[in-house]
């Protein structure tokens, strides 16, 4: 079966998944961000690699957060953007997704930009561009369901290798809500494929999913001891819909065990450096003083993550199908 | 009334013990002879069976015609059809249709409807409950005079296990087999894939194990309090299907049935989100796989369904999780028996895997649903497949005469096909340009 | 200035030719500065601004984001970083590229220049021509002129201890 995200040259087609991304195609996308990072200081902040073409975000779950880093992204490389929020639009009122898909072809779509409150999303219109034979649009996968966050995946690889450099020798720790988390899928996918040695995921058994081993994670229940000498941790947001649905019992109850305190922090490597995907729920899964403090890169993470958007979407752009 | 002569076909019957080369002989809609001509025999058309197996026709224990109510998805027209491509002359259809089958009028309806193709018998199930609400009984004597053969409850968990003991115990007063499909009113609810590492990685929520097999554990409960005779459909577990070799040693009335697909796929099929590999339930590990093989060998699975659910595209092309589950099935279930059996040892010879495999979609569903059908006794009915066991055909859209077109075997070859079907001694659909009529 | 044979181009003494043209070329300029293409472009601007003592006004570009055939070929597997180290605004840029060819890597490298700022002024300063212009460009300072033949491309290298060589390419491009 041919992987969905690469064409028949072996290149990019499709952002989709980190996982089984080559390593090739992962150091291209973190190389060519790091050339992107320094247009955002320019007084003139675009190149005009996607002068002319049309990106549309389709947002099927609200994100103001990442569907503004997409399209900022977007206009630093000169492309036109066009923001559906389908909650409003068609889809309400039974357009099924691959209608609504057809029907933007039709405008000359060149790239859509999909989150998607269902796994695999992504993948019906990768599988739909092809079957109809439109190679030159591209599909990059902001969030489908639980299943993978590609971009946040790359950009949270991007700020590892500025800060750490070498991913063989970390230790890295992925906390929380790891069961419902797209952001911890793909994290494990692309670690695994950097040659990261050892990746621990810490959270309460409720909200840890099954199948974590055969990943090559270690799992721990207790947080202290799940973070003992880790040169990375990975802070995953706590929805409040988890304390519905018998999961968890309180925000409070959760903090107390699985919170980064600076004590627990303390418990780490003396250089870890501190991430989060946003938003954070201060004084739930981190504290204050942790998430302010000199060892959390999280706002990093933000700019980092434009540019890594960047690198996705020209490498996608400039290969055909 | 045409006789008909069939020559020289490999004969099996398993519900009778019979695998040899000979002829059979039709006349007056039953089987008249095996072997030699009875007295006095023309024959109207002869079929030369050189190279073909002769069978009874397929009993198939559940096939979805999506009448009434859900004639957009498909028609008793095309299904019907579809069912004599397939070799299937009998089948039993769940009561989940729109409106429910829990009322005596829409059951004649539809039998009478079927009766009027000519084409499979068709033997409705009755709703346990009114509308498959879990709360009232259905009047089951009156729906076993209007046809119904058993009674189930389709896809619908029972909640309220008072209820569920209340209506085995009714069933039972009459002697009515129930059907139940062993799935957890809550745990699992919402998943749409085996609870395992593959749905993990693909962050689709899961149906555990268990779903299956605490439900199991309440039925077996419920069978030793009131004594009633249960069904089992599609089970899909290794654990599950423990429980029911358990129960079944322990003397408890029970069969249980597989649905196709599970006997030769798993969750791994679902590859890239394929939506034609949503099924209810989900297709589960290799070990589920092995063990649903195990299980058809030694008898604890009765039967091979096809689980006929035509889906339509508006419903399928959709992300894996919101796509409606199901498959179309019925052109598939011969194929798919005959695959299982060359996995098991190929054709040899009389009583060969071939053989053993031919019982779990003919005399074995027959006895689970207490069918005249699935065998070819001499003064019972012919309902006869004649099929090439050698002959490759690849699945495609198109071709298919169900309307539902979407199955996880799409694109794939697959090995033996019907060259006529036979229902009570009428020849109800030969395929084209092979019919060796004479 | 007279046809060279390609064969017979000496580097080193194209490079020291080169410089006197642009020291000469800068002498009262305001604000000179030098930016280097890459990656032959940036070998020669570094040594000229070290040679002109202007290494606090040195910049390098990677034209990879302002090329005109991206649609064609993509993102070339391998962009160099970008590093303008001074204010572009008001300043006399030399442009600095080994070999001078087309002249579309001159107008890519001059529209990067213009999103950093508005130079008062841009010359071209290019090791070898070697002709066969595709847009109207020209270079202030050049040490040498050739043509090259069919499929044949001059490429610029420079050895561990700095010394430059020029040679000839069968082109892949």
């Amino acid at each position: 079966m041919l992987n969905p995200q690469l064409n028949k040259h072996g290149e990019l087609q499709h952002l989709l998944t980190t996982e089984g991304l080559p390593r090739a195609i992962v150091n291209q996308i973190l190389d060519t961000a790091s050339s992107f990072v320094g247009v955002s200081d320019r007084e003139v902040k675009k190149v005009p690699l996607m002068r002319g073409k049309s990106v549309f975000n389709l947002f099927f779950e609200n994100s103001t957060r990442t569907r503004t880093t997409f399209e900022i992204a977007s206009k630093r490389l000169s492309a036109d953007v066009i923001n559906l929020n389908i909650q409003a639009s068609s889809a309400s009122k039974g357009e099924s997704l691959l209608d609504t898909i057809d029907n933007l072809s039709a405008m000359h779509a060149d790239m859509f930009v999909v989150r998607h409150a269902s796994s695999g999303a992504p993948y019906l219109i990768a599988k739909h561009l092809h079957d109809t034979r439109q190679n030159h649009v591209h599909v990059v996968n902001a969030g489908d369901g639980r299943h993978a966050h590609p971009t946040q995946g790359l950009l949270d690889m991007y700020t590892i290798r500025h800060y750490k450099h070498d991913f063989t020798k970390l230790r890295v720790a992925i906390v929380g809500d790891i069961l419902h988390s797209r952001v911890a899928r793909s994290d494990i996918h692309a670690l695994t494929t950097l040659g990261v040695p050892e990746i621990r995921a810490i959270g309460p058994h409720t909200l840890l999913p099954g199948g974590l081993e055969q990943l090559g994670v270690r799992t721990f229940t207790n947080m202290d001891e799940g973070l003992k000498d880790v040169d990375v941790i990975i802070m995953l947001r706590l929805q409040s819909e988890r304390m519905s649905g018998a999961l968890l019992p309180s925000a409070q109850e959760y903090f107390k065990s699985y919170g980064l305190t600076q004590e627990r922090l303390a418990l780490a490597a003396p250089d870890a450096i501190v991430m989060h995907p946003g938003p954070m729920n201060r004084g739930v899964e981190i504290e204050s003083a942790v998430a302010d403090g000199p060892q959390a890169v999280i706002l990093s993470q933000v700019t980092f993550g434009i540019a890594v958007r960047m690198a996705v979407m020209s490498i996608l752009a400039g290969n055909q199908g | 009334m045409t006789n008909i002569h069939i020559k020289n076909g490999r004969v099996i019957d398993p519900a009778n013990g019979v695998d040899a080369v000979q002829d059979l002989f039709i006349a007056d809609g039953k089987v008249a002879a095996l072997g030699r001509a009875p007295e006095g025999f023309t024959a109207a058309r002869t079929f030369d069976a050189t190279g073909l197996v002769v069978a009874p026709g397929l009993v198939d224990l559940s096939a979805r015609l999506r009448e009434p109510g859900y004639e957009y998805k498909a028609t008793l027209e095309s299904e019907m059809q579809a069912a004599m491509q397939g070799g299937v002359t009998s089948l039993v259809c769940p009561p989940d249709t729109d409106p429910v089958l829990d009322e005596p009028g829409l059951v004649e309806m539809l039998k009478h409807r079927a009766r009027g193709l000519n084409q499979a018998h068709v033997h409705p199930l009755g709703a346990l409950t009114m509308g498959l609400k879990g709360a009232a009984l259905t009047e089951m004597a009156e729906l076993t005079e209007a046809g119904c053969i058993g009674f189930s409850h389709a896809e619908v968990p029972v909640e309220d296990t008072t209820v569920l003991l209340r209506a085995l115990q009714y069933a039972n007063t009459f002697g009515y087999t129930v059907w139940l499909r062993p799935q957890d009113a809550h745990i699992g609810k919402g998943g749409v894939a085996h609870s395992g590492p593959l749905a993990s990685r693909l962050g689709l929520s899961g149906v555990p194990v268990m779903a299956e097999t605490i439900a199991l554990h309440t039925v077996f409960e419920l069978v030793r309090a009131t004594g009633a005779r249960v069904h089992l459909c599609r089970i899909s577990s290794a654990a599950g299907l423990e429980l029911v070799r358990a129960a079944k040693a322990e003397g408890l009335a029970v069969t249980c049935d597989v649905g196709a697909h599970h006997v030769h796929l798993t969750d791994a099929d679902i590859n890239f989100f394929d939506p034609n590999a949503r099924l209810t339930p989900p297709l589960r590990s290799q070990r589920d796989r092995e063990a649903i093989r195990a299980a058809l060998l030694d008898g604890t699975i009765d039967a091979i369904c096809s689980d006929h659910t035509p889906v339509d595209d508006d419903e399928k092309l959709l992300p894996f999780g919101e796509a409606s589950p199901g498959a179309t099935g019925l052109e598939l279930l011969l194929s798919l028996t005959l695959k299982w059996a060359e996995d098991i040892g190929g054709h040899h010879g009389p009583g060969d895997a071939l053989f053993k495999a031919l019982a779990r979609v003919t005399s074995a569903p027959a006895r689970v649903a207490g069918l005249d059908a699935g065998q070819l006794a001499v003064g019972g009915p012919a309902d006869v497949v004649l099929f090439d066991p050698a002959a490759r055909w690849l699945v495609e859209a198109p071709a298919l005469a169900s309307q539902g077109k979407h199955t996880p075997f799409l694109g794939y070859e697959m090995v033996g096909q019907v060259r006529a079907t036979i229902v009570a001694g009428h020849v109800a659909w030969e395929r084209k340009a092979e019919a060796a009529a004479r | 200035m007279s046809q060279s044979n390609p064969n017979t181009l000496d580097a080193e003494a194209l490079y020291a030719a080169l410089l006197e043209q642009v020291r000469a070329g800068i002498a009262g300029a305001h604000e000179p500065a030098i930016v280097g293409i890459h990656s032959g472009g940036a070998w020669i601007a570094e040594r000229l601004a070290r040679d002109l003592d202007l290494t606090q006004r040195l910049g390098v570009l990677d034209v990879s984001f302002y090329r005109d055939d991206y649609a064609k070929k993509g993102l070339p597997a391998e962009v160099k970083p970008t590093n303008i180290g001074f204010d572009v605004s008001g300043a006399t840029i030399v442009l600095v590229d080994d070999v001078l060819y087309t002249g579309r890597t001159t107008r890519a490298a001059i529209n990067e220049l213009f999103d950093y700022g508005r130079p008062a002024r841009i010359m071209l300063a290019a090791l070898v021509d070697r002709g066969e212009r595709q847009l109207p460009v020209a270079a202030d300072f050049v040490a040498a002129h050739t043509r090259m033949g069919e499929g044949e491309a001059l490429r610029l290298q420079q050895a561990e201890t700095g010394q430059f060589k020029l040679t000839i390419e069968r082109d892949h491009a």
